[in-house]
């Protein structure tokens, strides 16, 4: 009795061994699952302060004259991004449902054209399911030749739904430097030779 | 050559030499290598601390380079919790887990030796990136335990890469273990040990088992996803590449939080076999200590996010968290009320483990109470990052697991060495290390609460006496160690000889078996009524 019943079970070692290394590679693959299955839940949550895609309407919205809203716009620069890049105006009060226009300014201060992407985040972060782009630089990448400036136009409409308590939204973007480019470890070397001059300058362009 | 003429009871055959160690398929003999290892990771761990501690003694810069002294807290971080917790319970899982369930060895003896002799080649890589940097050649890992991207990608010393292949190399090492406990538990049981027969430590170790296969295999995802970040020009953490860094620490924590009960559910099946024993009671409320294992164990996976309440969170998830996590209490409080009514109008002894089990039972619940506090999603946004987290995670795995070991080594050392150890050094060890680890964390809550920030070599001028209280405790505590040291060599040496017993009304398959317990344990398995 006692001797056939731990041979018996002896046998069973490579079923649950099979099993477990069947659950450790499910849960590796878990692990990676976990990105897709991030950014899938910022997009339904609306978390994250990230905006949504191009956005347009049959049919214009209407405006809520009634409620005035403060947009306030930010420019930043990823730290290997050469360029200069900051808002025509730092703010603008709408009315929502109102589609409005305001434009950021890049140029690019190195000796190589380097193409650029930006990315748009809101906050408070609640507040990007409401904040609705019709044209965005950001929906494209945007190539500046050494020393181009470009105007770069965003038109928005702030979603009439907005909650009651919302009445100021700042808008952000950052600039990176995007994956295309190929001649770029030169350019940024150069840039980070004239880094300080640039920063000096953008700082006093922000007190302007 | 040496003759190999031993005296042979049973077919205690044992190799000789190196090879005894190395080629070791022997539950005990691993068992011993493990707890020896992180024995040896514990002076080690504790030098750097100890450094740590002494560049605090006083404020302004003392010792170490703030660069160095990054590398320090990063480094006893991980060598505490992968290089001594994880490996000692491991070690204890082997020697006890055959003995307590009636079988003559672990399931899987080979994949033992081979998860054993994975971790000094783990652990060598980290330390080597310690060595290097001592002698000039580049920075050891610097980002915390924690390891945050990008601060650990973007911004990673060189010896990064070294870091993440010991982690991977420790993580094989972990499932290979866990692995080799559930198919043991499942196949090896002695005829009539149902589950809910199994001593709870072992059903401790199971839960942890499926804990480490579920989280370890995460863990190694995580850093393969910094070591493609960092060569292979993936953007899993970049945001200039669309990546995300706070989904590094959802990914890490999710892995992170689990890994705690992992380092403490072992402890609490070490305690729960050690109380009934000096109180001389069956334990109070055995099934519900399984279930209560069990719910923690599932509660484990749903409260990553009270580490990043200060991410940004909506107030939602703050409070689906901050509740979750609150509901961890219930359970380990579960717990602690059956270990206070096993004691209850017992006839209570006072031997060293015994004194151990009570000082964790006191100690680890001063802990969870702060944990408490911390999981407070309003409040958190004050203590995060603070001394007082310090003192609260210092609370459940000093005076909570490294107790716990504590107790585990001086409850069975007998068992193992058939050698009593000495009870008047025991009692020495016991009292200074209590008292040395109140005098070194407890103050660490005050200057936490009044804003002192973690991983910070310098601090302002009126935490100044609070720091030099815990340096002297962590000096007292460091040292009290050298005795414990002493004793185990002692006993393993020789000693009052231990009966079979060992304690007086010692119950459970392991204090059936002589002292020192034969090389196999049980070559037929006893009947369990």
């Amino acid at each position: 009795m006692t001797v056939q019943n731990s041979n018996n079970q002896l046998n069973d070692n490579p079923k649950i061994i099979g099993k477990l290394l069947v659950l450790v590679v499910i849960m590796f693959g878990f692990g990676f699952a976990l990105v897709p299955l991030y950014d899938v839940f910022c997009d339904v949550t609306g978390l994250n302060g990230k905006t949504g895609d191009k956005v347009s309407f049959k049919t214009a919205p209407v405006v809520d004259e009634s409620r005035i809203i403060k947009v306030t716009f930010l420019a930043n620069l990823n730290e290997s991004m050469p360029w200069q890049f900051k808002p025509q105006q730092s703010f603008i009060e709408v009315h929502p449902g109102k589609p409005t226009t305001i434009n950021y300014i890049a140029k690019n201060t190195s000796s190589k054209s380097i193409i650029g992407q930006a990315v748009p985040s809101v906050s408070p972060g609640l507040a990007a399911a409401y904040f609705q782009k019709t044209e965005c630089f950001c929906f494209t990448q945007q190539k500046l030749k050494a020393g181009e400036e470009k105007l770069m136009p965003v038109t928005f409409i702030v979603d009439n739904k907005l909650p009651e308590g919302m009445s100021e939204i700042a808008l952000s973007y950052t600039f990176f430097t995007s994956k295309q480019n190929q001649d770029l470890s030169e350019a940024v070397t150069e840039h980070l030779s004239t880094n300080k001059s640039l920063t000096l300058s953008l700082n006093q362009d922000h007190k302007l | 050559m040496n003759a190999v003429v031993e005296e042979h009871h049973d077919h205690d055959h044992k190799p000789t030499g190196m090879g005894r160690w190395l080629f070791s398929t022997n539950h005990k003999d691993i068992g011993t290598m493990y707890l020896w290892f992180s024995f040896s990771m514990f002076f080690i761990g504790g030098a750097l601390a100890l450094l740590i501690r002494a560049e605090l003694f006083q404020p302004g810069m003392q010792i170490v380079e703030p660069e160095f002294f990054n590398q320090l807290t990063t480094l006893h971080g991980l060598i505490m919790v992968f290089g001594v917790i994880m490996p000692a319970f491991v070690g204890l899982a082997n020697w006890q887990i055959p003995m307590m369930i009636g079988a003559p060895d672990m399931a899987l003896p080979r994949m033992n030796n081979w998860s054993f002799w994975l971790l000094p080649g783990a652990f060598g890589l980290l330390i080597a990136s310690l060595i290097m940097s001592i002698m000039g050649m580049g920075s050891a890992p610097n980002f915390g335990w924690t390891f945050y991207a990008p601060l650990s990608t973007t911004y990673g010393p060189d010896s990064t890469d070294f870091f993440i292949f010991s982690v991977h190399l420790m993580g094989i090492s972990s499932v290979m273990g866990a692995i080799n406990v559930i198919a043991t538990i499942m196949n090896l049981r002695a005829p009539g040990m149902t589950y809910m027969k199994m001593p709870i430590f072992v059903w401790t170790w199971f839960i942890t088992a499926y804990l480490l296969i579920a989280v370890m295999p995460v863990l190694a995802g995580v850093v393969t996803m910094m070591l493609t970040d960092r060569n292979f020009g993936t953007s899993f953490f970049n945001a200039a590449g669309g990546g995300d860094p706070v989904m590094f620490q959802h990914i890490f924590w999710f892995f992170g939080h689990p890994e705690v009960y992992i380092m403490i559910l072992p402890a609490f099946g070490i305690i729960s076999s050690i109380v009934p024993t000096f109180s001389r009671k069956p334990l109070f409320g055995y099934s519900s200590m399984v279930y209560a294992t069990a719910s923690i164990a599932f509660l484990s996976f749903i409260v990553w996010a009270h580490h990043m309440f200060t991410t940004g969170m909506p107030v939602a998830g703050e409070l689906f968290f901050m509740y979750a996590t609150m509901l961890i209490a219930i359970p380990t409080g579960v717990k602690v009320f059956n270990w206070m009514s096993t004691m209850w109008r017992g006839s209570l002894t006072f031997e060293t483990p015994m004194l151990f089990a009570i000082a964790f039972i006191f100690l680890f619940t001063m802990g969870g109470f702060t944990g408490l506090m911390l999981c407070i999603a309003p409040a958190d946004f004050q203590y995060h990052d603070t001394y007082f987290v310090v003192a609260h995670f210092h609370y459940v795995l000093v005076t909570g697991a490294a107790f716990s070991i504590m107790a585990a080594v001086y409850f069975w050392l007998p068992k193992w060495t058939g050698n009593m150890y000495d009870e008047k050094l025991g009692k020495l060890h016991f009292w200074l290390t209590c008292i040395s680890a109140n005098v070194l964390f407890f103050p660490m809550h005050f200057v936490g609460l009044a804003g002192m920030p973690r991983r910070i070599p310098d601090y302002a001028l009126q935490f100044a006496e609070f720091n030099q209280i815990a340096s002297v405790g962590a000096f007292v505590f460091g040292f009290s160690q050298l005795i414990f040291l002493y004793l185990v060599i002692k006993c393993v040496k020789g000693g009052e000889k231990a009966t079979s017993e060992v304690w007086e009304g010692a119950k459970g398959l392991e204090f059936d078996l002589p002292s020192p317990a034969p090389f196999h344990s049980y070559t037929t398995p006893p009947e369990v009524k």
